[in-house]
């Protein structure tokens, strides 16, 4: 069947049974929009964003909350260029996007072409892999092993780059059954016998902890995670990533690990004989000073990728694979197993944590409006976050039952992420609550999404963590250089409410904690985009804390 | 310590910089890189030669092992390789006696001679490092004009642990 370049795209994104995809236009990728509008009905939703990042992220939240892959598509230049912060952000996190981004005409690639940008050369490092469409019988070649390497192994974002002829051109349309890649063949099945020594390890061990990363949802595996965890009695730790793989509120989780980690988690890590790293790449922010990271511990890492086998720390049984094969494999191996003295031990040191301690303080501070939210919504609702303190409190405090309930950027740390990848959340997941916790620096990078949210319905309830500064970094300035507060006041702040209203949204603004749980009632009741506007003392500090390059069990903010 | 590094890359547009680009990042200095046609169509070998820090070196060689286009990578033992590499040099020539020494060299290293000009001659000899090296080190006191080397390939001295597909 003969068909032009945009309606093969067209085509493969039905094939794809993508559902939705989040863009704007320009010159380069007009024929592409243009066959969007030609299409009744067209296939899948499209959502104006309006900043490209907005729909990257978005894309991303989307893919995040529902494990299907995000799509965006952009024009060229400066629209391919604003996807940059949103491709390197899921590269990061391993977030599965495949990317469209117009380009000039073939004749002009080269030329310093009208809005011309290399962007495959500046993707090059950001991207799982990319492409720049040549022919136009190429197209649904590349478009489905685009998706199909985006999804599978480590999952991650695909970019393909397509000149505006490409676009306009004819071309025969007949969308693969197959790929055939020879340098890409994820492997899935661990190695049998490295999974019976581990369940080996796992049976000798006298104080195992379990450290569950970000891939244990993308895998899937959160269910035989639990079974192992349950059968065995052995206490669990989450990476940032890993949010979400256990319950929050199961007796055998103890919270997240690492710089801002908790304090039970980092002192377990560090008193294990076993731990058992699932899907996690020992980023330095879980590590600490990695010479003095579980210095007891024999390791057990399973990761589908290879590369982060050994990367940071040595491993004492590594297993390549797709966590939920091996971890099914891996509970056929192991008994039950009762750990009492060791659990006894680590309700000694959970008396010691700070989190655990009551909490009298009368103020409207983060902590309350966490427990608040805990209390309504009792951990069913996706939680997503913007970058920054108020990220951390909700990752210590926030109860989530599920995995794909607490979204947020993990790796690079992206502020302006948490509204538009509410939005692309709320998109995924409309029959949830979706709460997104902000904060008043972090929140003003994509302020211009409210326009997206709004106009398109979305129920969102946002929760602004408003403390007039850049407080993750006050905060460090307090602690770390004399108090010298630049360039962290955020003197000139707008009154958000009314910003909310502008855009024909929902506002109420918060300053005591009296006032919070009505508020919040009330919002979840409207049914439309709310956003509360929370005054929480400026100086409030996110405790405990591991001081860069100190042992995760040394914490300031103990005692 | 050195390093000889074999990969098969699919022969795609950006193949080169996707896999330079994982040395120049972690920081390594790649000394030669040389590619070409292999024996099967749409697939070519390259040959990298690198040194420095082994730990951070066995990482590289995973995430070159992720990139799509590449298909094998392999770190060679020194003893399990041959190793060529082909050098066209321009040395000064201002006397007859000179010509005649240079030409000796030639013959010697079983290099070759390949242009002649009043004051200059173009050799293009071939070999491993130390051949190569040796033969450089004696026409330096010439006066050498020009070097133009194609960098290091490799192949496996057995066929048992040739790279392939």
């Amino acid at each position: 069947m003969e068909l032009g370049g945009t309606e093969i795209i067209v085509e493969c994104l039905k094939q794809e049974k993508i559902k939705v995809i989040f863009g704007i236009p320009g010159a380069a990728i007009m024929p592409l929009y243009d066959t969007f509008g030609k299409y009744e009905p067209l296939p899948f939703k499209n959502i104006l964003t309006r900043h490209e990042q907005g729909a990257v992220h978005a894309a991303d939240g989307y893919a995040r909350a529902t494990g299907e892959v995000g799509v965006c598509v952009v024009t060229s230049g400066p629209g391919a260029t604003n996807l940059v912060t949103g491709l390197a952000n899921a590269h990061m996190d391993s977030v599965p996007l495949v990317v469209f981004t117009g380009q000039v005409p073939t004749a002009l690639v080269g030329n310093d072409a009208f809005q011309e940008v290399d962007i495959t050369g500046i993707t090059l490092p950001i991207t799982k892999h990319n492409y720049m469409v040549r022919k136009v019988g190429d197209l649904a070649s590349i478009i489905k092993e685009a998706f199909y390497i985006a999804r599978t192994g480590r999952p991650g974002p695909v970019l393909i780059d397509i000149p505006k002829d490409i676009q306009l051109a004819k071309g025969n349309f007949n969308y693969p059954e197959k790929i055939n890649r020879k340098g890409y063949n994820p492997s899935y099945r661990g190695h049998i016998k490295q999974i019976k020594s581990a369940a080996m390890k796992i049976m000798e061990a006298k104080k195992p902890v379990i450290i569950s990363g970000g891939g244990v949802i993308n895998a899937n595996a959160a269910p035989e995670l639990m079974k192992i965890a349950s059968k065995t009695n052995i206490p669990v730790v989450n990476t940032f990533m890993g949010l979400g793989s256990v319950p929050t509120n199961h007796f055998l989780f103890l919270g997240m690990l690492g710089m801002y980690g908790r304090y039970t988690a980092n002192q377990l890590v560090s008193n294990a004989d076993l731990i058992i790293a699932l899907g996690t790449r020992f980023d330095d922010r879980i590590t600490g000073n990695l010479n003095q990271f579980c210095p007891q511990a024999d390791i057990i890492h399973i990761d589908i990728d290879p590369a982060e086998i050994g990367k940071n720390i040595s491993i004492k049984i590594p297993i390549v694979g797709d966590l939920k094969n091996i971890l099914q494999q891996l509970n056929n191996f192991l008994g039950g197993k009762e750990h009492n003295l060791w659990l006894q031990e680590i309700q000694e040191i959970r008396a010691k944590d700070p989190i655990s301690r009551e909490d009298n303080d009368p103020l409207l501070h983060s902590r309350f409006i966490m427990k608040a939210l805990n209390e309504l919504f009792k951990g069913e609702a996706i939680i997503v976050t913007d970058v920054g303190q108020h990220q951390m409190w909700a990752a210590h405090y926030a109860r989530v039952n599920y995995p794909r309930h607490f979204i947020s950027s993990g790796g690079l740390g992206t502020m302006g992420f948490g509204l538009p990848a509410a939005i692309g959340t709320k998109i995924g997941c409309p029959h949830k609550t979706v709460i997104c916790i902000s904060g008043d620096g972090g929140f003003q990078m994509n302020i211009q999404e409210l326009a997206t949210a709004i106009y398109n319905r979305l129920s969102i309830i946002v929760i602004l963590m408003n403390n007039g500064y850049l407080g993750m970094v006050r905060q460090l300035q307090e602690l770390f250089y004399d108090k010298r507060y630049v360039s962290t006041l955020l003197a000139g702040n707008p009154d958000f409410v009314k910003i909310v209203e502008a855009y024909g949204g929902v506002g109420f603004r918060v300053d005591k904690q009296e006032d919070f749980l009505p508020i919040l009632e009330k919002a979840d009741r409207k049914n439309q985009f709310v956003l509360i506007d929370c005054h929480i003392p400026a100086e409030e500090n996110i405790f405990p804390l591991v001081k860069p390059d100190s042992s995760i069990n040394q914490m300031i903010g103990v005692d | 310590m050195k390093h000889t590094i074999a990969i098969l890359v699919e022969d795609l547009p950006g193949v080169m910089a996707r896999v330079a680009g994982l040395f120049t990042r972690r920081g390594f200095n790649i000394e030669s890189i040389a590619v070409g046609h292999s024996e099967i169509p749409g697939i070519s070998r390259m040959t990298i030669i690198v040194s420095g820090d082994e730990k951070v070196l066995e990482q590289i060689i995973k995430q070159l092992n992720k990139l799509i286009d590449v298909i094998r990578v392999r770190d060679i033992p020194a003893e399990n390789i041959i190793e060529r590499e082909l050098v066209l040099v321009r040395v000064h020539v201002d006397s007859l006696p000179v010509r005649s020494e240079i030409i000796q060299l030639v013959e010697i290293f079983k290099a070759k001679v390949v242009f002649v000009e009043r004051n200059t001659m173009t050799i293009e000899m071939s070999g491993d490092e130390e051949k190569v090296g040796g033969f450089l080190n004696l026409l330096k006191p010439f006066g050498i004009r020009e070097i133009v080397r194609t960098g290091r390939i490799a192949i496996t001295r057995s066929s048992k642990n040739g790279l392939k597909v």
